[in-house]
């Protein structure tokens, strides 16, 4: 089972024969088989060279680049070796098709809404809020343009942020959403949690034969691979957020994790650390799918729906949003 | 004078014989360019079998016409090499698809099915009848690749170990 490597360090990246060198300061060496890598996280500055990179495209793995304030900067996503045009002609022609782009758009925005509140009934005191996102979600059924429904999704997000003041304890308060730069940490870890879910659901649709710049909610072409937006939707909610809560509710963060000016806030290296350490932890909790059976984690979800919307473009079998039912 | 033309128009690989028995979905879906077998662990298994299996046989993978791919040939026999014989029907039904396809082309061979694991062959000899057989299984094929959409999907015994199976029951 491969899985997502995140590094930190400063140093150099090699291959020798099928194996990942880290080579860091002081000269120490660690070596991570290439079996066990599915995509590979760089927070540090590193070196590498081309060798390194054409033996990642060959063994399909993806490389995706964060800046200094953990902020996602992009990719080197190997050449594209699961085409089917048949599939991309299908996606362009749900985009094009004004209510069946409606359609996807309204359902990523349904699962958004539905972990949203899943999210807020763990806890007291957040009802009204409750309510809104229940308000929005039902006139987001009824629009019929995009710019419509990000104008209730705006609304909803709105409201759900407004509940993190209720939610979070230990004197973090939020107050607004502030994206570029964040302001304040909490902020900072939505910022930096969005980076990362966008990664993660990048890497899963490369697995598929999905064209990651056909967007239904976001436009394509809004400078990134706007399908993982879409998903992400669904996905930060679920994934995201819960880890928020659990990290600043029991303490886990402290100012020094924070990197605090008048008008900015990142995460440290260390605050990163810690968040990463959680995240990974949720995307592996595995729970058992009805439908399949069998046990899958958070992030096979994430590629579950993919298959989902491959199915939707094929006319085989109608989209529905993922929603947790535990 | 029909079926001969269409056998030329379709160009279909033995794989595609192969999934029209085990599958007709997967078979639309793999004629559509989703493949799953590239993340598949049993594929890798069956791929890694063929690599190492009668390794002093010379003639493997051979590709003609760019469109039919043979485990391994020799003089007389065309061989097939499968992990276990479960889908036995499907294996039988590609090779007799090899064998056809060969005499088109004026040449003449038996069919071996090699079962390593379980130390098991098995041979087949492409007769007349059988030969029916096949050209059945290209109108069929044709029949399903030509669906707007894929083939509902089916519940089979198989499936939970099929490269599909979180495709069609996600």
């Amino acid at each position: 089972m491969s899985k997502p490597y995140y590094i930190f360090s400063s140093g150099r990246l090699s291959r020798k024969e099928n194996t990942i060198y880290v080579e860091v300061e002081d000269n120490i060496k660690k070596s991570i088989p290439i079996e066990d890598v599915e995509s590979l996280h760089i927070f540090g500055e590193v070196d590498l060279n081309t060798k390194f990179l054409n033996f990642l495209s060959q063994q399909n793995i993806p490389i995706h680049f964060y800046n200094y304030y953990g902020f996602y900067s992009g990719s080197f996503m190997p050449r594209e070796k699961n085409i089917s045009g048949n599939l991309t002609v299908k996606q362009v022609e749900f985009y094009i098709d004004q209510i069946k782009r409606q359609y996807i758009a309204i359902s990523f925005i349904e699962g958004a809404i539905f972990h949203m509140q899943r999210n807020l009934r763990e806890y007291e005191g957040t009802e009204k809020f409750v309510e809104v996102l229940k308000t929005e979600l039902s006139n987001a059924y009824n629009t019929k343009s995009i710019p419509e429904l990000m104008g209730c999704e705006g609304r909803a997000r709105d409201a759900y942020y407004q509940a993190f003041n209720v939610i979070l304890k230990n004197n973090f308060s939020f107050v607004k959403r502030e994206k570029r730069p964040p302001t304040n940490p909490i902020n900072a870890l939505i910022s930096f949690g969005n980076s990362i879910i966008y990664s993660i659901v990048l890497t899963q649709i490369y697995l598929t034969q999905l064209n990651p710049t056909i967007s239904y909610l976001h436009e394509p072409g809004e400078k990134r691979y706007s399908l993982s937006l879409d998903i992400a939707e669904i996905f930060k909610p679920l994934i995201v957020d819960p880890v928020i809560f659990k990290l600043v509710n029991n303490n886990m963060l402290n100012e020094d994790d924070f990197e605090e000016d008048l008008n900015f806030c990142y995460l440290t290296e260390n605050g990163r650390k810690k968040f990463i350490k959680e995240i990974d932890q949720k995307l592996n909790t595995t729970i058992k799918h009805r439908k399949l059976k069998r046990n899958v984690s958070y992030k096979q979800l994430i590629r579950l729906e993919c298959y989902k919307l491959i199915k939707h473009f094929l006319s085989d079998e109608v989209y529905v949003p993922f929603k947790a039912w535990w | 004078m029909e079926k001969d033309d269409a056998f030329d128009k379709l160009r279909i690989t033995g794989l595609k014989v192969n999934y029209l028995h085990v599958c007709k979905r997967k078979l639309w879906f793999f004629d559509r360019g989703i493949g799953m077998e590239n993340t598949s662990d049993k594929v890798l298994l069956g791929a890694l079998l063929q690599d190492y299996s009668y390794p002093k046989e010379k003639k493997r993978d051979v590709l003609i016409d760019d469109l039919i791919q043979i485990d391994l040939l020799d003089a007389d026999t065309v061989r097939e090499i499968k992990y276990s014989d479960k889908l036995k029907e499907a294996d039988r039904a590609q090779i007799l698809y090899y064998l056809y396809y060969l005499k088109k082309n004026g040449v003449h061979k038996i069919g071996v099915i090699n079962y390593p694991k379980m130390k098991k062959r098995e041979e087949i000899i492409l007769t007349e009848e059988l030969e029916k057989e096949v050209e059945n299984d290209l109108i069929k094929i044709k029949e399903v690749l030509n669906l707007d959409r894929p083939p509902k999907a089916e519940k089979k015994p198989y499936c939970s170990k099929c490269a599909y199976y979180e495709l069609c029951w996600s």
